[in-house]
């Protein structure tokens, strides 16, 4: 990649860039020397369980850091650059999160607010937007403890949206939520992408088909595929179910091509 | 675009865009004088002074809108923000948690009742117990074990050495009182013989924490005081010497150690999260 062999060069405009990237779950390298580009947009992340969707997404949300390779996060450097100054640019929202039973969904939404480091002005009025664009509005001053799994799968989406961050990491924002919500989740999303770099890692593949502008596909920490939506279903064959969608299809045959070549 | 202080909307035409009866201006104008006012405050505020002699009745529908808007917004609920300031305070720290270190504080005070009514005279379990407890604190609130938003909390630009201190220091503000209280009602002799040695074995932690983490840390601490203090006192049937005030120069001198440390490594704490 011409763009990243100078490292003298003004810092490119990429909100993610990362470059040999690896890193490791445990002991397990589940990334592998990553090549990735990603600028704003809604990004979807797939790939079979074990592909290294949720190390890669904690990797980018500097939770986890990467062993070899460079990541730059917004041109910055994310392991020398100003990790605070950076972190104050990202919403996270994990795989598996816990909560504090007795907040309502309103303080837990504030705390986080007042843990990235917010102006304390802006708080009140970027909670009640964030709460009210997952359509929690009417549960904000429940608590955590008496909403369902998929309101307090919402509740984590409002606190990673609620600092407006440049980089937007969702690692499976859609397990928990019903159709309805899922489709209202789309309608987000596509917003939230018209200004933000956003990466949703989901294992369910119409999420990605209706609201990602493109899709990148891992398997077993490589990268398999990064192109638009019609790249993927253009791959699709005719082998296997004839019954799924070109973009299942697509997905399936991208899959079985990188094994047979990495096998091979 | 063009300045906005060359240009003003001249009193004839501002009076007939003001004018909401017969003497509309053509749409055109409306437009570009629009476009004037939504950048200009002064022509904005010439208008409301327009509007006033030349469309009262608009006005006075305006002012009903607002004062109408006004006392039903004060007549909602205030939003419930009063728990707000402890909220940040005691976040990550589950009462559950500090609850279950004053509960270990009053099994050592209730033993070493028993023990004073027994007339035995084996060491303070307080005594043993008391420094240690704000370490099981601040495991508590700094691990991925044990904290449930931890993964949250990592990702966030406050993850570091201030997030960290400002929870031991409530750890400790919920400890230390309830073991002086405790110390209170066993009357034991150097009731406060413990508090140093407390700080020290804290700071300790939080220091090694830096480099392995405040998980192992506070175990590493916890396990040197219970095999190199708490093991021997209990073998020996007495109170351990590490307690005695020809020691406190040596937990003065840790504390010392530890506080550089801490402040030396401060840039490392951010990442010690990390797994």
């Amino acid at each position: 990649m011409t763009v990243l062999s100078d490292p003298l060069a003004p810092t490119s405009a990429f909100a993610i860039e990362a470059d040999g990237l690896s890193v490791r779950a445990g002991r397990h390298v589940a990334v592998e020397r990553l090549g990735l580009a990603l600028d704003t947009g809604v990004h979807g992340l797939l790939g079979p369980n074990g592909a290294g969707k949720t190390t890669l997404i904690k990797a980018l949300a500097t939770v986890v850091r990467p062993h070899a390779g460079t990541l730059r996060l917004s041109g910055v450097d994310a392991d020398r650059g100003d990790l605070r100054a950076l972190r104050r640019e990202i919403g996270y929202l994990p795989q598996r999160f816990g909560f504090y039973p007795r907040y309502t969904a309103r303080e837990f939404v504030e705390y986080l607010a007042w843990l990235k480091e917010m102006p304390r002005d802006a708080v009140p009025a970027a909670v009640d937007r964030a709460l009210d664009r997952v359509g929690l509005a009417d549960r904000a001053d429940s608590r955590m403890k008496t909403l369902s799994g998929g309101m307090v799968r919402r509740v984590g989406i409002a606190q990673a949206i609620v600092n407006d961050p440049r980089i937007l990491l969702l690692d499976e924002p859609t397990a928990g939520l019903d159709p309805e919500q899922r489709v209202s989740f789309r309608e987000l999303l596509r917003e939230v992408g018209g200004d933000t770099c956003v990466v949703v890692s989901t294992h369910l593949v119409e999420d990605v088909a209706a609201a990602c502008e493109d899709a990148v596909l891992l398997d077993r920490g490589q990268l398999v595929f990064r192109g638009s939506i019609d790249e993927l279903e253009a791959a699709a064959d005719d082998v296997g179910d004839a019954t799924a969608s070109t973009f299942e299809r697509g997905y399936s045959a991208l899959l079985r091509d990188h094994r047979e070549r990495v096998g091979a | 675009m063009s300045p906005v202080d060359t240009w003003h909307v001249p009193d004839a035409l501002l009076d007939r865009f003001a004018a909401v009866d017969g003497a509309a201006l053509p749409a055109p104008e409306q437009w570009s004088v629009e476009a004037h006012l939504e950048r200009c405050p002064d022509c904005r505020a010439r208008l409301g002074r327009a509007m006033a002699t030349r469309s009262p009745e608009l006005l006075a529908v305006v002012e009903d809108v607002r004062a109408g808007l006004d006392a039903r917004i004060s007549a909602l609920p205030a939003p419930a923000r009063r728990r707000w300031g402890a909220r940040r305070l005691t976040g990550g720290l589950l009462i559950s948690r500090l609850l279950a270190c004053v509960a270990v504080l009053a099994a050592a005070t209730l033993l070493d009742l028993v023990a004073a009514s027994g007339g035995g005279a084996a060491p303070s379990w307080l005594l043993l117990a008391a420094p240690v407890l704000p370490l099981l604190g601040v495991a508590a609130s700094w691990s991925r074990a044990l904290d449930p938003a931890h993964e949250l909390v990592a990702a966030t630009p406050a993850a570091g050495l201030a997030l960290l201190l400002r929870r031991t220091l409530v750890v400790i503000a919920v400890v230390v009182p309830a073991a002086l209280v405790a110390g209170a009602v066993t009357e034991a002799d150097s009731q406060a013989a413990w508090l140093l040695p407390c700080l020290a074995l804290t700071a300790a932690a939080l220091a090694l924490g830096s480099i392995t983490g405040i998980a192992r840390a506070t175990a590493l601490a916890a396990g040197a005081w219970v095999a190199g203090v708490v093991v021997p006192a209990l073998a020996l049937q007495d109170t351990p010497a590490a307690l005695e005030p020809a020691w406190l120069p040596v937990w003065c001198a840790l504390a010392i150690v530890a506080a550089g440390v801490i402040a030396l490594r401060r840039e490392t704490y951010p990442r010690m999260m990390e797994r």
